[in-house]
């Protein structure tokens, strides 16, 4: 927002990671920036949920580099990310089914005069702030003091975002935020999608719907069995292209590269 | 964004108007939030139907004194048993270790010739131990608590054996200690305490009501809260002017209000009340949000031992002695569907601690309505059996109705 900083906001390297004998990424690169949305597509087992996880911190890479807002930065525990400012939205959700909106939103972050777990919360001061940034992302609920096992499986992601961006979140992950939806719930966590963009917030969508994929990305980078395939523009690239990469069935000839694609390795 | 935040359609579609709070309630209870509704239902039923069994004996003010004080010991190991559950845990060492507790202190007072504010704090500080062992064993292991609080209700049976020696039966004799549940406030003094309460219980949600509407929130209309505090101020007064028609209120039942009071605002107000509800609600929610979820289950095992020790020693106190049955029979399970008849779910993350102070009054009632008919004990204990699985019965069929929908 006021930084001065222009590149990307989350830059990775040549990231490498082994699981025993298993070789899950192998010098994979990815970059997303501000107001825009990247979709990390792949076949299973492309090592799509591994970079999500060395990205929110929860793995740490053997190798290769983690730049944050043009900074080498370490992340080797999901507090790091967090604490640059790295948001991530679990499949299940990771919300508190009993506990009413605004409890789920401030979730282990709840305002209070004082630190520690003796302190007296502030209702009044979160369900304000809570109402504010639902309003801003129009989030349709009943009421914020409703518990969330009432709310519909659209509303329950909506909601589950909406905490993303309640701290001073720059980048999002999204696993798979559509995937349990119906059409209505899925267009309308699109729709939510597109005005985290539109607040400035760099987006990292894993998705295997490739046409919501189309629906919302900027750029959209193929992983194909731990490797990157390459970072394309969504608007020059197909779904059947994508299909070909995502499944070896076509490689990238590199010197025909769409522009976007080679955006992460830089001027090299 | 302006600085009031008014009633936005577009966002949140609030149901406005008393017919409104009505339909709200109706989804919280299709929730499987029963709420204190089947209480203050079960209450007026029982309360009728042993009213009409004993000729007028049940709710005359002797009966309802002696009803306060049978409750103080229960409700008080009930308050820990709320807690443990809202974890969606189980303690099924409270009853022993209440009585072992009381041993605990009975020993120090009477054999070791302590003070009584000593004795009576280090068999709290016993239990205190006692469920941190529990609560400790239970996260580092990761062992279901169920076994853990099992493994204690025998171990520690073994431990009040222990303390109460060859004797078997040590009776109380210090002055604080026979005094500490049967001390009575009658006159003014009762009505300057309910007074308290009522202003407490009654004025809280008042002026919260006030806060909201200025700060721009959706507020329930005054009228429902009004009338909410009418009702508690009407029941405490009534309350009162019955118990002064005969020996007053009892410090053992204040204890108790007192205890729920502290631990009701803990739970609602203080951040480490919404850990325990997270963590109740759903645990690896609570973990990834960074919340120390061992460290809140370890010390909610230990306050559930430390107001068991308080419960065993308010039960001493009213018994003037502690044996070798301290604690046990039916003490746990009074305890357990105290909390469970209150409303507290047995999966975690919904009740509150009036579930203890309003489940217990349902329990005693019974037990003490059956004890005025002079019931066989065959048909009390198939009673209260009866009584708990089908409010059980209820949380889970409420629970179920929720996740089909």
């Amino acid at each position: 927002m006021g930084t001065a900083h222009t590149g990307p906001l989350l830059e990775l390297q040549g990231i490498s990671k082994r699981f025993g004998a298993v070789q899950a990424l192998t010098d994979v690169r990815f970059d997303v920036s501000a107001g825009e949305v990247v979709a990390l597509v792949g076949d299973n087992g492309a090592g799509k949920s591994t970079l999500i996880k060395v990205l929110s911190g929860i793995h740490k890479a053997d190798s290769g580099s983690f730049r944050w807002q043009g900074h080498d930065v370490s992340v080797g525990s999901p507090n790091d990310a967090a604490r640059l400012g790295i948001a991530t939205v679990y499949q299940d959700l990771a919300l508190c089914d009993n506990l009413d909106v605004v409890a789920n939103l401030f979730l282990g972050h709840e305002l209070a005069t004082a630190g520690g777990p003796l302190a007296v919360m502030d209702e009044i001061a979160m369900e304000r702030k809570a109402v504010e940034v639902l309003r801003r992302l129009s989030v349709k609920i009943p009421s914020v003091r409703i518990p969330i096992a009432s709310l519909s499986g659209g509303q329950r992601q909506s909601v589950a975002v909406a905490r993303s961006v309640m701290g001073d979140n720059k980048v999002v992950l999204l696993d798979e935020p559509t995937a349990a939806l119906g059409v209505a719930q899925t267009h309308e966590v699109l729709e939510l999608v597109k005005r985290l963009r539109e607040q400035g917030l760099g987006v990292v969508l894993i998705s295997h719907n490739l046409s919501n994929v189309f629906e919302v990305a900027d750029r959209i980078t193929v992983l194909r069995l731990g490797r990157w395939v390459g970072t394309f523009d969504a608007k020059g690239v197909s779904h059947e292209q994508l299909v070909a990469f995502m499944t070896g069935a076509a490689t990238v000839p590199h010197d025909a590269l769409p522009a976007a694609a080679t955006s992460a390795a830089g001027p090299s | 964004m302006s600085s009031t935040l008014e009633h936005d359609p577009r966002v949140i579609e609030e149901r406005a108007g008393i017919a409104g709070v009505i339909r709200g309630y109706g989804t919280r209870l299709r929730q499987g939030d029963i709420g204190q509704l089947p209480v203050l239902v079960g209450l007026l039923v029982i309360g009728t139907i042993f009213q009409i069994a004993s000729h007028g004996v049940f709710l005359n003010p002797f009966n309802l004194v002696n009803l306060t004080l049978q409750m103080a010991a229960g409700g008080t190991i009930a308050v820990g048993i709320v807690l443990v559950l809202l974890l969606g845990e189980i303690d099924l060492s409270a009853g022993v270790v209440s009585g072992m507790c009381a041993a605990v202190m009975a020993v120090l007072s009477v054999r070791t010739g302590l003070p009584a504010p000593a004795a009576i704090a280090l068999a709290i500080v016993t239990g205190m131990a006692v469920g941190a062992l529990h609560g400790v064993w239970i996260t580092r292991f990761g062992i279901p608590s169920f076994v853990v609080t099992l493994a204690g209700l025998i171990a520690w049976q073994g431990g009040l054996l222990r303390v109460l020696g060859k004797t078997g039966t040590i009776n109380l004799q210090d002055p604080l200690i026979t005094k500490l549940a049967g001390t009575f406030f009658t006159g003014v003094v009762a009505y300057a305490i309910a007074a308290a309460f009522i202003l407490y219980v009654a004025l809280g949600p008042l002026i919260s009501h006030r806060r909201r509407a200025a700060a721009g929130l959706t507020v329930p209309p005054l009228a429902v809260v009004v009338l909410r505090a009418g009702a508690i101020a009407v029941c405490s007064l009534v309350v009162v002017y019955v118990v002064n028609r005969d020996r007053g209120l009892s410090s053992g039942l204040l204890f108790l209000v007192l205890a729920v009071i502290v631990m009701d605002f803990v739970l609602r107000r203080m951040r480490f009340g919404r850990m325990i509800y997270a963590i109740g609600g759903n645990a690896e929610a609570a973990r990834r949000a960074g919340m120390p979820v061992k460290r809140v289950r370890a010390v909610v095992f230990m306050l559930a031992s430390a107001f068991a020790a308080w419960g065993g020693i308010l039960g001493a106190s009213r018994l003037l002695a502690v044996n070798q049955s301290a604690g046990q029979g039916d003490v746990l399970l009074n305890a357990i569907a105290a909390a469970v008849i209150g409303g507290t779910s047995l999966f975690g993350g919904r009740g509150s601690v009036w579930a203890a102070l309003l489940g217990i009054m349902v329990i005693q009632s019974i037990s003490n309505g059956m004890d005025l008919l002079s019931l066989a004990s065959s048909i009390k204990f198939m009673i209260t059996g009866g009584v708990l699985l089908s409010t059980v019965t209820i949380d889970a069929v409420l629970r179920r109705s929720k996740t089909t929908r």
